[in-house]
């Protein structure tokens, strides 16, 4: 039966190969007959030597990870509108591979008895089925070659299974290629590229590539002085252009830009100069989706104009996050890059979401990062926590200028929760009315927190010590940690109730040097990693800083390190804090890249002893900082 | 032990003691069928508006079948201008409808034993047993989950974080991600329910070890 369900499904069916070829009339029964599917990010759709399913899904919303269970190897990401588990359509078998959600999903799950009468009555579809189906199974040739080709390349050791896969993947393009027509003047061929931030211009005349210009093209011939800058673009182009099909790899894209020693490739409708242009490849295309370079990354970012766009450029981050784990590359510098490339994805969100309001913002604001986002100690995507300070305003605009930023910040954390930060379970975002406010109502609200006897309160006030202003204006955060500094002098209990806060984690080992793990809940039996090993750590190194009247600097590692300079006879251990903090930082990174979580939890029986060992050196340092703290600051009835 | 954990305690108790009804509602939330509904109705006066529209969708695990999909309209006697701009349902524009008593028997045929999924369920559920009553035929009986007041529990306690006695569909499918592209049509909305339905228990499954219909309430 016909009904808005099956309509929606059908809406979105169409827009997507193979089912764009079906007549109206069979894709609306098509998909009355389908079932709708929800897989939790990690939830196993299908698992390798299972039955075949009588459906083959689509995915409508999310991602699906197709992975061989045996090496673990990761064979394709699938996205909104690709097709997968299709081998139950062409041969009756178990699955081979695994499926699994990468994200939170949702899927179409279209019955096969239904479907398969259209394989035979449409030719295309048949055809389209048998190339997806073949192009998912890697024959052992198809592998050798893409080694061959990774040492053609300088033998990247980076170079790993997730981006071998990639080798067969068509690229993505650039869609509207920028033109310009023959007789447009070098001038305007400049300002153009200026503009969209390209580096290569199509001459085109009647739909047909003529040409293309590059940043080599007018520094050739324009600013050595050959020709003038009103000379016209047919005079200054690279003719004729070289032109590829446009369903070409990223080995093969790589090889033609390598045989001809040019770093754009234009591609065609039948792939010969005579047809129609369908977009272009840029080197940088190239390295994006090998993604393997952070200025690429970050130039990538930038480029961005729509949240995919971002999400995409994310999931690069983390491929190179990966690369610096698998390669030992110092935590420390792990931890800037990633976070500095993590800033920017944030930043052109934001930016994205402010060109999308209708008005400029009424007043100058700050968009705040709280916590390990605002510690710079973010790896892997965890909740959203932020905040928005804006300048005051006139009498009268108070809630006009409110309710703006609370729409923004609302266009901003849907945008941060597509790009995979969840939204904060306490609410602690932007969006709540209670963290977007005028810097004098923050002021009062946070001295509001810090006279009050209350230890929740007190720290309440202490997010505002670790946070980085992602975007907006600097001095309005700082005025106001600034505020909350001064008013501390008053209350000397707030030291008092920061480090009680600093001590009132439990600890990470028993008595005979034991981990400790949950007791109850979902997490039963793992070891919390990030609340009895983290946080001692990040809590103890705050109010030692802020102690010493230090508030600029927001990192625990650097915190450890300036309190190291600081204290002479407290050197060593200030340092094995430092060290710890790493360590633990680097583990975590590691467990959630392997489990795809945030590395939170850890089950004990898939360490290693090895792994164990350093886990429980890191604890002996934590038990130090925190007898040092509760003496300091005579934190007597805790036992540590 | 904590008040909770006591009281969870003897739940468990009491559980092991009548494990042996079926209808024991200690169980896991996957082991029931659930109907997913919503009405669209003329106003919101119990007593003189009339439902205009009812859609409804069954809900196995984490499953909607598209085919197995309820779409009701009615006749309409009574008819209140207002509401209609809400819902965007004309009278009797051009869709097959049934009586009041052919849409009831139709309605309960299709609800069968399952447990009834609504946002605001209180609401539906009055609409629904008053037309029953008008008609004659028995009120349902069956067990009741509302998603608006569900979704508090995936939120965690906080000093600053006031909980809302319910939130709204709007704000639930805001915070899921879902479009609300045909909310204000009957399956429409109850589609949204049901996806926030299943990410709510997906969420409550990793706070809860062992999660039981009994927390869902």
């Amino acid at each position: 039966m016909k009904n808005i369900i099956s309509e929606r499904v059908a809406d979105f069916l169409k827009k997507y190969p193979p089912f764009n070829e079906l007549h109206e009339k069979d894709l609306l029964l098509l998909s009355q007959e389908v079932t709708i599917v929800h897989r939790d990010k990690g939830q196993v759709v299908f698992s390798g030597g299972e039955t075949a399913h009588p459906h083959f899904y689509v995915v409508h919303k999310g991602a699906v990870e197709l992975r061989n269970e045996g090496n673990n190897e990761v064979i394709d990401l699938c996205d909104e509108g690709d097709i997968f588990g299709l081998r139950p359509l062409l041969a009756r078998e178990e699955y081979i591979l695994q499926a699994k959600a990468y994200e939170e999903s949702i899927l179409y799950a279209i019955p096969i008895e239904t479907f398969k009468p259209y394989t035979q009555t449409y030719e295309e579809i048949g055809n389209f089925l048998i190339e997806s189906f073949a192009s998912n199974t890697r024959s052992p040739y198809a592998k050798m070659k893409a080694e061959q080709v990774a040492v053609a390349i300088g033998g990247d050791q980076t170079l790993d299974q997730s981006s071998r896969m990639l080798d067969f993947q068509p690229i993505s393009f650039t869609k509207k290629p920028v033109c310009c027509k023959p007789k447009t003047t070098a001038k305007e061929v400049a300002e153009i590229m200026t503009s969209k931030k390209v580096g290569s211009v199509l001459v085109v005349e009647d739909k047909l590539p003529l040409g293309i210009i590059t940043d080599k093209d007018l520094r050739n011939n324009i600013v050595t002085g050959k020709l003038p800058v009103t000379a016209e673009a047919s005079k200054i182009m690279s003719s004729p252009v070289i032109t590829y099909p446009a369903n070409l790899t990223v080995t093969q894209a790589q090889m033609a830009m390598m045989k001809a020693g040019i770093s754009h490739l234009c591609l065609t409708e039948d792939g010969t100069p005579d047809s129609r242009i369908v977009g272009v490849i840029s080197k940088n295309d190239l390295i994006v989706a090998l993604g393997n370079n952070p200025s690429v990354l970050i130039k990538a970012v930038k480029r961005a104009t729509k949240v995919k766009q971002v999400k995409a450029a994310h999931k690069g981050i983390m491929r190179l996050l990966q690369g610096y784990l698998d390669n030992n590359i110092p935590m420390s510098i792990t931890l800037k890059i990633i976070s500095e490339l993590n800033d920017a994805c944030v930043k052109q969100l934001i930016h994205i979401c402010l060109e999308k309001m209708h008005a400029p913002p009424p007043v100058p604001f700050a968009w705040l990062a709280m916590g390990s986002q605002g510690r710079r100690e973010q790896l892997l995507k965890t909740d959203q926590d932020n905040a928005i300070i804006y300048q005051d305003t006139e009498p009268g605009k108070e809630e006009a200028t409110q309710n703006y930023f609370l729409k923004f910040a609302s266009k901003v954390n849907k945008a941060l929760q597509q790009l995979g930060y969840e939204y904060c379970p306490a609410e602690m975002m932007a969006s709540n009315s209670n963290w977007c406010m005028s810097l004098m109502a923050w002021k009062s609200t946070v001295s509001g927190w810090i006279s009050n006897p209350g230890k929740e309160q007190v720290l309440l006030s202490s997010i505002f010590f670790d946070y980085n202003t992602v975007y907006g204006d600097t001095k309005l955060a700082d005025q106001l940690s600034q505020h909350i500094f001064e008013a501390t002098k008053d209350y000397p209990n707030f030291f008092y109730h920061l480090a009680e806060g600093a001590l009132q984690n439990p600890s990470p080992s028993g008595f005979f040097r034991d981990f400790l793990v949950e007791q109850d809940g979902a997490h039963k039996d793992f070891f919390d990693l990030k609340r009895r090993a983290l946080m001692p750590l990040t809590d103890a190194a705050r109010v030692l800083i802020l102690s010493q009247h230090i508030k600029s600097i927001s990192g625990t590692v650097e915190r450890y390190e300036k309190m190291a300079e600081l204290e002479e006879n407290n050197r060593e251990l200030y340092l094995s804090c430092s060290y710890a903090t790493k360590a633990l930082l680097k583990f975590r990174a590691k467990q959630g890249m392997l489990h795809h979580d945030s590395g939170r939890f850890i089950a004990l029986n898939t360490l290693t002893k090895e792994e164990k060992i350093k886990l429980k050196r890191t604890f002996k340092t934590i038990k130090e900082i925190q007898t040092l703290i509760a003496v300091r600051f005579k934190v007597s009835n805790k036992v540590v | 032990m904590n008040k909770t954990s006591f009281s969870r305690f003897f739940y468990r108790l009491w559980r092991s003691i009548t494990e042996a009804y079926s209808d024991d509602l200690y169980q896991d939330p996957w082991k029931f069928e659930y109907v997913v509904l919503d009405t669209e109705t003329t106003g919101f006066d119990y007593y003189t508006d009339r439902i205009l529209c009812i859609g409804a969708l069954k809900l196995r695990e984490d499953r909607i079948n598209v085919n197995d999909c309820l779409e009701i309209y009615l006749e309409q006697q009574h008819y209140n201008r207002d509401s209609t701009e809400v819902h965007g349902i004309l009278k009797n524009e051009g869709k097959d409808c049934l009586g009041e008593k052919e849409a009831m028997i139709k309605l309960i045929n299709y609800i069968g034993d399952a447990i009834i999924v609504a946002h605001h369920t209180r609401f539906d559920m009055t609409m629904i047993n008053k037309a029953l009553k008008r008609q004659g035929l028995p009120t349902l009986k069956n067990r009741t989950l509302d998603t608006s007041k569900m979704y508090r529990k995936t939120l965690i306690a906080s000093p600053l974080l006031k909980k809302k006695p319910s939130y709204s569909l709007d704000e639930l499918a805001d915070k899921f991600n879902l479009s609300k592209k045909d909310r204000h049509t009957a399956l429409g909305d109850a589609y949204i329910t049901a996806l926030a339905f299943i990410r709510i228990v997906k969420i409550l499954r990793k706070k809860y070890l062992n999660l039981t219909v009994m927390d869902l309430m």
